[in-house]
This record gives C-alpha cells, structure tokens and sequence, in this order.
C-alpha cells in the first residue's frame, strides 16, 4: 500500500514544481525574453492558485465518492484528471491560450489533486491502526517530495525541447503527462484494501479509552457540525498560510537577503523541499508516541519563534542558521499536513476519516490564496514606502509567527466530541 | 476493478520490492540533483 499511494502522491506532489514553469511560459512569444503579448507572471501564478483551490473543493465534494468507490477507482480516476489536465494544459499553451491552461491544470488538474491526495489516505489508516500517523506520513510524503522529480524533470525537458525559435513547454506538459500517467497507473493496479476487521499481527485494540482518541465514528455530515472540526481547519489554514506565502517567494527571499546566485537560491528550494518531505513522515510519526495535540503545540511555538528570528539571522548574514531555521520551519509545514488525517481518525473515527479529511482541505484551498497574497502584498507595500528590499521580509515573518501563535490557541481549545454527534450502531451498520 | 483484500506476503513480497523500486528510482534521481545544486548555497 505505501509504494502505491507514494505512486499518487510524487506525481501530484508536482504541483509545488509548477513554478518552474513561469519563466518560460512568460517568453513563448519573445523566446529570451518578456515582450508585449506574452503572459505576465501574476497572470500565469493564478493557475496555481486555481489548482489548489480546485483541490480543496474537489476533495470535499468528492470525498464520500472516494470512500465508496475505494482507492483504486479513486486513484485511476485522479491519474486521468491530473494527467489530462496537464495534457490539455499543454494544448494550452501550444495555441498560447491562457483560458485553456487555466481550464487544464487549474481545473481539471486540480480536481485529479484533490480526488489523488484523499484517495489513499483512509485505506492507509485502515491498513496501520496501531501507527496512523507513520501510515498517513508516508503517503503524504510522496507530495512534499513530488517536486524533487518534477522540477528537475520539467527543466531537463524544456532545454530538450527547446530550440532558437521556440520554448518548449508544450510538449514537456504533454509528456509529463503520459509518464506521470503511466506512474500513476501502476499505483492504482497495486494498492489493496484490508479485509473487514483486518489488524496486523499482534495488535490490540486498545481498550483503555483515551481522551482525544474515540473508538467509534461520527459521519461526515455531523463531523462538519462539530467546533472541533472547525478548530482543526483554523489549524490547518493558519499553518499553511504560514509556510505557503513563503515557499513560494523562497527563491527570490534568500537572494535578496543574502545575494546568492540563481543556482544557489534553487539549491535552498530544493533543500525545503527536502525538509517538507521528510518532516511529513518524521513528525506524523512523531504524533503516534507525543499525541497529535502534542505535536501541534510544538509545530505552532517552534514555528513562532523561528519566524521571530529569522529577520535576526538575516540581518546577522548567518546563512547555515537562516536555511535551518526555515528547514524546520519547512519540516513542520509538511508535518502540519501529514499528521492531521490521524488527528481527524482520532476525533472522529475511521468510518468516514477520508471524506471528513476532504472537507478539511478546503482549508488549503482558502491559505492556497491567502498565503501569497499576504506576504506578496505586505512585501510590496513596504518596498513601495521605501524599506530596502533586504529588511522587506521582516514585517511579514513577524506577522507569520502571530499566525502561528492564533494557531496555538485553535489547537488548544481542540476537546473530544460531544455524544450526539456519534453515529448509531444503525448508522454504522449502514455504511 | 476489484480491489485486492490480501496483505502483500509470500510470493506478493517480490512484487512489493519491485514496487518500492519503481517508486524509489525517480525519487533517488531527483534528490541527487537536488542536493548537487544544494551544494552551491554554501560554496562562498
């Protein structure tokens, strides 16, 4: 199951790559350069946005159909949508019309995100009830890790395709999507459900009731009715919209902060994305033993005073201290993402964690926007009133760390469910 | 499409090791390029 739903998850997890993108496809006419006629980058950075916009929705539309219809109809169908986005993208921007690629990757590909990112994660709960966290961790890793593959590979295709007179997205869209699709194909034929009442080998079910961890179920419908779902998409939002803005501007930050080159500020892209990934596994495994409570106490206080810091270590040239500071902080935004699946399995139960999880995501749909336009436009006022572009990031990281701290108190006010919101034996039976 | 009910064991094993290979070779080509142009933000 894990190698399957990594399948899904490295190909999707290509949408923090998209970026790489944007240069070229801002120079489809003008080749080397930006002329009038080509698309403006602000222009081009809302197909990303739709993208995760169409994933938070899909996924809470469609969450009670991946959960009925099971991971593998789920999984072929995320591979036809995402890859077929990427294909018509393509179409797109072979025609150069922007409303095409829009509809492409923003629309059809990210419903193929948003169906491909809910589709195994309750499968993998079901598979590991004694680890969810280290279950949840490992498949949401393959989306932090997703750019590893797709940003090296859509530049080594672009300069392959790419000639004096011509700048070869197109066709790099195009055969992205057949291999990805091809990948994620393979991920579909593998996976497996367990068998009902399936457990691994000398696993107890705990009988001991623990405070934040129910044995029973509450259903979609009332799980959304509850604060405590509520609370958990204020931590969610606040997290992402905390790590989201600047991962995006991650590039262009060190650079004027520090001066590096072109490749270097890609190197410190890279190395975030490194830490995205492996803080996705290491911190949801982390909240099996610590609680899942727990591990967000520590991502939204650490996270405070990190971000309180940074102007510190910018301003002190401490570049080791500066890229660790924002690995952490990095490892955390990942973490964020793959440990609140067990958090919804421990609240709400297995029943309907993957719809209830689909729901959840319109969370980052809602920071997919908030986030950069908050660090864009706070970035851009002060630059405006004369802030040298250097000390231009201080403002929003301190407003960063303040998220992070509204973030602690939403975690903290998180209580177990009431009773009435519990399914009935009948409703159980039903499912 | 049926969706298999059975852990991977026995025989299954070598498909799941083929599996993971499947999905470590692109992975393993990514962070090696990765981590070479990682090399550059601390070569001053």
């Amino acid at each position: 199951m894990p190698p399957a739903a990594l399948c899904i998850h490295l190909c999707i997890g290509q949408a923090y790559a998209f970026s790489v993108f944007n240069k070229p496809m801002s120079q489809l006419i003008g080749i080397t350069d930006h002329v009038p006629g080509d698309w403006s980058i602000p222009d081009l950075g809302w197909i990303f946005s739709l993208a995760i916009v169409c994933l938070g929705l899909s996924a809470a539309f469609l969450g009670r159909w991946v959960e009925a219809v099971g991971p593998r109809k789920a999984m072929f169908a995320a591979a036809c949508l995402f890859c077929g986005g990427l294909i018509v993208a393509g179409g797109g921007v072979a025609i150069h019309n922007l409303p095409i690629v829009y509809l492409g990757y923003g629309v059809i590909g990210g419903c193929g995100l948003g169906i491909g990112y809910i589709s195994p994660v309750s499968t993998l709960i079901k598979w590991f009830p004694d680890r969810p966290g280290l279950a949840t961790g490992t498949a949401i890793m393959g989306f932090g890790g997703g750019a590893l593959i797709g940003a090296p590979l859509a530049v080594t295709l672009i300069k392959d395709y790419s000639s004096a007179t011509y700048v070869g997205v197109a066709p790099t869209m195009v055969t992205m999507g057949i291999l990805y699709f091809i990948y994620m194909v393979v991920g579909a034929l593998i996976v497996r459900v367990p068998a009902p009442g399936w457990k691994p080998a000398g696993y107890v079910i705990p009988t001991t009731p623990q405070k934040l961890v129910t044995t029973r179920n509450v259903l979609r419908n009332e799980a959304v009715k509850t604060p405590q779902f509520w609370l958990l998409w204020g931590v969610l939002f606040l997290n992402v919209t905390a790590g989201i803005g600047v991962l995006g501007q991650a590039s262009l930050m060190i650079q004027e902060m520090f001066g590096v080159t072109v490749a270097a500020a890609a190197g410190f892209v890279g190395l975030l994305s490194i830490f995205n990934m492996l803080g996705r596994v290491f911190w949801a495994s982390s909240s099996d033993y610590l609680g899942r409570k727990n591990t967000y106490f520590i991502f939204f206080a650490l996270g405070a005073v990190l971000y309180a810091l940074v102007p510190t270590f910018g301003h002190l040239q401490a570049i080791v201290l500066f890229v660790l500071a924002y690995g952490i902080i990095l490892s955390m935004y990942g973490g964020g993402f793959a440990t609140v699946p067990a958090y919804l399995r421990d609240l709400f139960g297995t029943a309907e964690v993957g719809a209830i999880h689909g729901v959840l995501l319109t969370a980052w749909a809602a920071a997919g926007v908030a986030g950069p336009v908050l660090v864009n436009y706070i970035r851009e006022y002060q630059i405006n009133h004369g802030v040298a572009k250097a000390d231009a990031y201080s403002v929003t990281m301190y407003i960063m760390a303040v998220l992070l701290v509204v973030g602690f108190i939403c975690n903290y006010l998180v209580t177990p469910v009431k009773e009435q919101f519990y399914a009935t034996n009948l409703q159980e039976a039903a499912l | 499409m049926q969706t298999d009910t059975t852990p991977a064991t026995g025989s299954n094993m070598v498909a799941l090791v083929l599996a993971w290979i499947w999905v470590g070779i692109p992975l393993l080509w990514g962070l090696s390029i990765t981590v070479r142009n990682a090399g550059a933000l601390f070569a001053k």
